[in-house]
């Protein structure tokens, strides 16, 4: 094909607990502040994608698209929001992929926003159980913890998986993020607090697991023709790849592999041209620290069972040989579910422009991004490049 | 309009109180809960109704600690994998055991339970859960 799409500017709200902010504030920051990174003008713009979970039910509005248009004063244009439950910002950023390499637009803004903190903590975990089967996982009282337990439970013992690796995550995301303005979470924790921490969902414990966040993340995308318009440095999509898998995770063979990540990650390289040594940053969906785990091995980074294994190598650290989640990831950047998505690229695009202050990895060229869905019922993975 | 959940769960009964799946004659595989399509045969796949013996081993478990209203006072409460003896896996609590008895691999049978409320007015919803097969409680599976 020879083109390429470019991401000329990236903005975030703050990600945590927003009291004083609404949904449409918290979309607006991040929108206004990519519009600002890009140097673009808001009639340049001609369509907007947005990547939302459950708005409806977290805050009673939907029509998301339309809302962020006319908070925007972005006019008539097209405008709106994609749902693949905690892999809804992937999507919206590889609709708007599809839609210029399609050539029907040239340039777009792609959003990802959740407010998740209007709710009590019940109605917040009913709401969590959407992205997983509900009728047949979430009715019989398998919370979304429970199902990353059971994974958990069945790595440990199929691979000897400790309860320390799963916490030595949580440490390693946190160090990062106390170097993200953005993140939620801007504290080291040290390992026998995470290890110590409250039960949630045994063997998972609640510093095991990402919290509740309002958050935005905001993209400028276009075509590689127009690009110079906006920025000197933009950054390139080499590829966007999503796979599928069951709903439910009782029906999957192997609960310890997500299959999905695996198709899509490996079809993301092969369409990009690069092996997984090439990539020098990555942002992995670490919903829950078994979930980094996991990942890891799928996408090629350890062998199946070590995912563990690299953590006590410091193969994963920012100045490891595969640096993952240096935004501090889920964990503690914080996961606005539908704005996660988004946040990862952001991330991937500061590293990638040089721009990521005390957590840039030295020269970084090539980055990847992996957004799940639920259990792993969704995979969507982007490449990017500079 | 249907009262909150009353058509929802009135339509699966059969398969939350009796285990009621389907197998696919084509290529000789159980589903629990029933496909509408079998995953693997597709259209060449013949599917007809099948209702589980209920008896099983536990795949995986979680001892659920923190949980929304509706199962606010199980907490703290088993939920697992169980591993169906004719092949299919399905989501559901353990139950009459203390949660340091399950583990992986545990034999467990069916029994029928009351699964949660929809809120104070809303209706009752039984169904299936499971128990080590061990032990008599007086309440076997019809």
């Amino acid at each position: 094909m020879g083109k390429r799409v470019a991401i000329v500017g990236v903005g975030m709200s703050k990600f945590g607990e927003l009291w004083d902010m609404n949904l449409r504030d918290i979309t607006l920051e991040a929108g206004v502040s990519a519009i600002f990174d890009s140097q673009v003008k808001g009639s340049q713009i001609d369509a907007v994608t947005i990547g939302n979970m459950s708005a409806g039910r977290f805050t009673g509005q939907e029509h998301l698209g339309a809302q962020a248009v006319d908070m925007g004063g972005l006019g008539n244009i097209p405008a709106y929001s994609v749902e693949a439950a905690c892999a809804s910002g992937g999507a919206a950023v590889r609709h708007a992929y599809m839609a210029i390499m399609s050539g029907e637009h040239e340039v777009m803004m792609v959003l990802g926003c959740e407010k998740m903190s209007d709710v009590n903590q019940s109605e917040a975990m009913d709401t969590m159980s959407v992205a997983s089967d509900w009728e047949w996982e979430g009715l019989f009282g398998a919370t979304f913890p429970a199902l990353y337990a059971f994974m958990a439970r069945r790595h440990m013992l199929e691979h000897g998986t400790t309860l320390e690796h799963l916490s030595m995550v949580a440490v390693k995301n946190h160090a990062n993020a106390a170097h993200n303005e953005f993140a939620q979470f801007r504290r080291p924790v040290p390992l026998e607090v995470v290890m110590k921490s409250g039960l949630l969902a045994d063997p998972l414990r609640v510093l095991h697991s990402s919290p509740v966040t309002d958050g935005a993340a905001g993209l400028i995308m276009c075509t590689e023709e127009r690009a110079k318009e906006f920025t000197d440095t933009p950054v390139y999509i080499e590829s966007s790849e999503q796979a599928g898998d069951t709903l439910a995770l009782h029906d999957r063979k192997d609960i310890c592999t997500m299959e999905a990540v695996k198709k899509s990650s490996a079809s993301s390289l092969k369409e990009a041209g690069l092996k997984i040594d090439d990539i020098d940053v990555f942002e992995l969906h670490d919903s829950f620290t078994i979930g980094e785990i996991i990942l890891t091995e799928d996408i090629g980074i350890a062998k199946k069972g070590e995912g563990g294994k690299i953590l006590e190598e410091g193969l994963t650290e920012k100045d490891g040989k595969y640096p993952v989640n240096t935004s501090g990831g889920l964990k503690a950047r914080g996961h606005p579910i539908g704005a996660t998505g988004v946040a990862q690229i952001v991330e991937l695009v500061l590293q990638l422009r040089g721009d990521a202050d005390k957590r840039q990895v030295d020269g970084a060229e090539k980055g990847m991004a992996v957004n799940i869905g639920g259990t792993g019922a969704t995979s969507i993975v982007h490449i990017l490049g500079r | 309009m249907a009262e909150h959940g009353v058509a929802q769960i009135w339509r699966k009964i059969k398969s939350i109180y009796n285990i009621q799946g389907n197998h696919c004659k084509t290529c000789d595989t159980y589903y629990f809960p029933p496909r509408p399509v079998c995953p693997e045969c597709r259209r060449k796949g013949v599917l007809e109704d099948y209702r589980f013996k209920g008896l099983g081993k536990i795949h995986t478990f979680a001892v659920v600690r923190q949980a929304p209203d509706t199962f606010k006072r199980q907490v703290p409460y088993v939920v697992a994998q169980i591993e169906l003896d004719e092949g299919a896996r399905l989501t559901g609590q353990i139950v009459n055991c203390d949660p340091e008895e399950v583990e992986i691999g545990m034999r467990v049978r069916a029994c029928f339970r009351k699964i949660t409320e929809f809120g104070d007015k809303g209706i009752i919803v039984y169904g299936y859960k499971f128990e080590p097969v061990l032990k008599v409680t007086g309440h076997p599976y019809p």
